[in-house]
């Protein structure tokens, strides 16, 4: 944890808000995003137990699965959370631009532009909690190996036609989440300990209402005590005033209210399908109807406080102006939803379960490298994120003190300027350490200078002048473009960190995959993917 | 067990067997382990030199700038006509100047400009670039351990056959993003490039040099025991071999006496009072260049093999260690304010392959109030206290032992990923008891 942010958890806890860790918003947030709110099942992994989905916050569609174990009631869920979830992303799928994007010729083997389109906007995904994001992933991998009776007419238990196809959906949005700085789906309690800083440990920051409670504390009373009760408050009847997040339920609303109702479904349904025929039969189907209602107003009870905690977490997100460079990022998520929606038109099978070597390295590099670009873009675009930076002794602001005018040692002398700034800050320079600078005018670009020398130590007001020398961006010419060196009197923010990143090298394609890591895939004897064969414990 | 070879013996007796698997061998790999300071760097030319008399054309990997220039000038020093080409990056000032006053170093940031010269030395990260190059018969991959999967991925279609020679014990490499998702995969591109290349190629030739030749006696069984327990080394000298001395008398003071127990035993530990502090404690960090300070000041003079007579020990002979980055930059600041320069301080990755006579150590643990995996990591350890020839002196707060043992290891186990031993947590136990034998406490 960076000193900056110690300091603020520390602010928080001695006056009992949250305090703020940013003065922009560093997320993009679309202006209809879904918001998922997922349940699972207790001691029953990737079983759904329901679900709250939508994109209205007064119109939320409610889920639900009356005995989670009964793999028919699951897919039947399965394809109602398609139907709601499916529109809501081929809605973006259709709205394209023209861009441009780089592709090597096979002929010639040199780079060059290929007109390829571009989806205006991307479908955003928002569940409340981390584990929630986990569960989107997990059940994308429970469907998109699924097959329908399309796929294969003779499967013994085929999956509703839409489903495989949220699988590889919640698949590329569970896998694009591990993206730094991505915004295609996220998680309400990192969105929210993105910005603010509670007086809670990290742990207990993933508790959304206690999270919540000390950003936005009820009546505006102490958001520490407002946390305590959100975490620990039960009603006479023993049950959680604030329902956990999810997708985990509480195991006294499991115990005490979910599992008599189940129970009481089970014997309805048992009862139904035993009953002869006329007017029994209508009291049963009626017993058995009620039996569902009731779990799912059960359900309803504990998923619409979460549903509208995410909801009144955006409203505070959005209070936030956007930082400038977020847009640049949810362009690459743009990128990444159009490459989706092209994989899934073109036909081609469902991600393999596990990446191959070449596959996992080039996503380690991307990630490092996104990583990199979301550090350097948030500190770009927030003062309060670069003066972490500064205290850590990364960047530092400097007045501009003297220029003094210096020619490279070639045949052809390039100006390299002497700029002494005076900073009251410490950073780490060392010999020859680059420093960078944002041009005016140009967001994208980034002058670099080097360090040389400490030139003076004033003791009476603890600054100091340090030497730099810029190295580019001055144009062609003997002397430099106007405009593009400093003049004495500017104050300037230097970063010790690069402002844009450089892709790493290009790794050899998967069928060249080199002795050293097993050769290419599938020539140790391995069969292409299969879907999943149907084992025992699909069958209740 | 045969009979106990004299170290020098049965140091050349594995490289011998290194170098006849590497030329005459039909391996496609041959992985080399080598504990701190054992002839490396020695072994790595030695080969070089050799494929390059049978004229087979040899491309070698390193993984820092500096550790391929540092390659290219112990090449020219034995073998001065030999025609070396340095591949470089395309940045300002991509190699060590001292390159230029070589006449059969060729430098160039393209590969094609290189083509045909006996030897070409580049970084993982440089020869990552290099594309649509007739491969070469051999490479040798150095510091391997600390190359990550993904960059060998990224070379490996450059080169037949390869030695690989590193060092087990060192720090991992690293990611800055999470990379669970590919823990347990033989080819999980955040794992070292040998792990995964003995994982798709386990009938690999393995060879170990067995004698370290920068420790001193005292240090190597330590350093063998807690960090490399089941492939031990020994020291290629002897207890009495070394010697360090001051010409000043002890001044009685805690930094004073430190390291006189240091330059008796090899150890010392300066124990500051048990105290929760921030990263860069003030009192730690002073304490640190105090003993530095006091080190140049009482004239220290190191006896070795190297000299008939006793050598002194300047600023360049003394490193100070430290686990981050802004402990290193705050112990700089404060030799400077006691008017010492020339020591090197840095982290442990930046420690990594470089050897002194005396190292100061500020204990990665030394006043924290947890022990996460980053600071409880075995090689960071191992990197911090087997970097010197003659005494290595650490400093550290009181209650280490007990912040260990409130906190063991829970790093969550992964299928499939072979288990690292000893952990951090164990080494850790194992130099800290062996340093509460050489313990003194700081008198202000």
């Amino acid at each position: 944890m960076s000193l900056i942010s110690t300091l603020a958890r520390l602010e928080a806890v001695d006056s009992g808000r949250a305090q703020p860790l940013a003065t922009v918003r560093h997320r993009h947030l679309t202006d209809r995003p879904l918001v998922l709110v997922p349940l699972t099942t207790a001691g029953e992994a990737g079983a759904p137990l329901g679900a709250l989905v939508g994109t209205d916050r007064e119109a939320p569609r409610l889920l639900s699965v009356a005995q989670p174990r009964d793999r028919d009631l699951r897919f039947a869920f399965l394809a109602e959370l398609a139907e709601a979830v499916l529109p809501h992303i081929e809605s973006y799928a259709d709205a394209v631009e023209p861009a441009a994007r780089k592709e090597t010729d096979p002929e010639t083997g040199k780079k060059v532009d290929v007109e390829v389109e571009l989806c205006t906007d991307a479908a955003q995904l928002i569940v409340p909690s981390r584990a929630g994001v986990e569960f989107v992933r997990l059940l994308g991998r429970s469907m998109r190996f699924r097959r329908t009776v399309e796929d294969d007419p003779d499967t013994p238990y085929p999956a509703p036609a839409r489903v495989p196809l949220l699988g590889r959906w919640l698949t590329h949005y569970g896998e694009r989440a591990r993206v730094p700085g991505s915004s295609l789906l996220l998680a309400t309690t990192d969105l929210l300990n993105r910005h603010w800083a509670t007086g809670q440990s990290s742990l207990e920051d993933q508790h959304l209402g206690a999270l919540l409670a000390w950003v936005d504390p009820p009546g505006g009373g102490s958001g520490a005590e407002a946390a305590l009760r959100a975490e620990l408050e039960r009603d006479r009847a023993g049950q959680l005033v604030c329902p956990p997040a999810g997708p985990a339920t509480d195991p006294a609303f499991d115990n005490k209210l979910l599992a008599p109702a189940i129970e009481r479904f089970d014997r309805a349904r048992t009862a139904l399908a035993t009953a002869q025929d006329g007017p029994d039969f209508d009291t049963r189907l009626g017993e058995q109807s009620d039996a569902e209602r009731a779990i799912r107003s059960l359900l309803a009870g504990v998923l619409l406080p979460t549903w509208d905690a995410v909801w009144r977490s955006l409203d505070l997100l959005r209070e936030l102006p956007e930082g400038a460079r977020a847009e640049d990022r949810w362009t690459r998520d743009r990128w990444s939803f159009t490459g989706h929606r092209d994989r899934v038109r073109a036909g081609e099978p469902p991600q393999p379960r596990r990446d191959d070597a070449v596959t996992a390295a080039q996503k380690l590099a991307s990630r490092e490298t996104a990583q990199a670009q979301l550090d350097a873009q948030e500190a770009l675009d927030d003062p309060l994120v670069m003066a972490g930076r500064r205290l850590a002794g990364e960047a530092f602001v400097g007045e501009v003190a003297e220029v003094q005018m210096a020619y490279s040692e070639s045949k052809r002398p390039s100006p390299r300027p002497l700029v002494t700034v005076r900073t009251a800050e410490r950073p780490h320079l060392g010999e020859r350490t680059k420093v960078y600078r944002s041009l005016d005018g140009d967001p994208g670009r980034s002058q670099t200078a080097e360090f040389v020398e400490y030139a003076s130590e004033d003791p009476d007001d603890g600054t100091v002048c340090l030497v730099l020398r810029i190295t580019d961006r001055m144009g062609r010419g003997k002397e430099p473009a106007p405009g593009s060196v400093p003049e004495p009197g500017d104050r300037i923010a230097w970063t010790l960190f690069e402002h844009d990143q450089r892709g790493g090298p290009k790794l050899p394609d998967p069928e060249n995959t080199p002795w050293t890591h097993g050769g290419p895939p599938g020539s140790g004897g391995g069969q292409a993917e299969q879907p999943d064969s149907v084992t025992a414990e699909d069958l209740l | 067990m045969t009979a106990v070879l004299d170290p020098g013996a049965a140091a050349a007796r594995a490289t011998d067997a290194i170098l006849g698997d590497t030329l005459r061998g039909t391996a496609r790999g041959i992985v080399v382990d080598s504990p701190p300071g054992a002839g490396k760097s020695t072994l790595v030319v030695r080969a070089a030199l050799e494929l390059a008399a049978a004229g087979r054309p040899l491309m070698v990997v390193a993984q820092t700038n500096a550790q391929v220039d540092d390659l290219v000038v112990r090449l020219a020093e034995k073998e001065p006509g030999l025609p070396v080409g340095r591949l470089h990056s395309s940045d300002s000032d991509p190699y060590d100047k001292v390159l230029d006053g070589l006449d059969n170093v060729r430098k160039s940031a393209k590969a094609g400009d290189l083509a045909g010269l006996d030897i070409v030395i580049s970084t993982a990260a440089k020869w990552a670039h290099v594309k649509n190059v007739e491969p070469w018969g051999h490479a040798i991959v150095d510091e391997a351990y600390q190359m990550r999967s993904d960059a060998l991925l990224a070379v490996a279609g450059l080169f037949e056959r390869a030695l690989f020679v590193g060092d087990p014990g060192q720090l991992d490499p690293f990611s800055i993003v999470g990379a669970d998702q590919w823990a347990g995969l033989s080819y999980d591109p955040s794992a070292s490039a040998v792990s995964t290349l003995l994982a798709h190629n386990p009938e690999l030739p393995q060879h170990r040099l067995p004698v370290s030749w920068r420790l001193p006696a005292s240090a190597a069984p330590l350093v063998s025991d807690a960090f490399y327990p089941y492939t031990p080394f020994r020291s290629g000298t002897d207890h009495g071999d070394r010697r360090l001395s001051f010409g000043v008398p002890s001044d009685g003071s805690g930094p004073d006496r430190v390291l006189d127990e240091a330059a008796e035993s090899g150890w010392g530990l300066l124990e500051l009072p048990a105290r929760h502090t921030p990263r860069t404690d003030p009192e730690a960090v002073r304490a640190v260049a105090v003993v530095v300070r006091r080190l140049l000041d009482r004239g220290g003079a190191a006896t070795s093999e190297r000299s008939p007579g006793p050598v002194p020990v300047t600023a360049e002979r003394v490193a100070v260690g430290t686990a981050h980055r802004d402990q290193a930059a705050a112990v700089r600041a404060a030799l400077a304010d006691l008017g010492v320069t020339g020591v090197a301080v840095d982290t442990a990755n930046r420690l990594q392959g470089r050897e002194f006579d005396v190292t100061v150590v500020l204990h990665p643990l030394s006043g924290r109030p947890d022990a996460t995996a980053f600071h409880l990591e075995t090689g960071r350890l191992c990197v911090l206290a087997s970097r010197h020839r003659h005494a290595c002196v650490v400093v550290c707060r009181a209650g280490v032992a007990d912040l260990l043992d409130e906190h063991p290891s829970t790093e969550p186990v992964q299928l499939g990923v072979t288990v690292k031993f000893p952990d951090g947590w164990e080494a850790n136990h194992a130099v800290l008891a062996h340093l509460a034998e050489h313990r003194v406490h700081w008198a202000p």
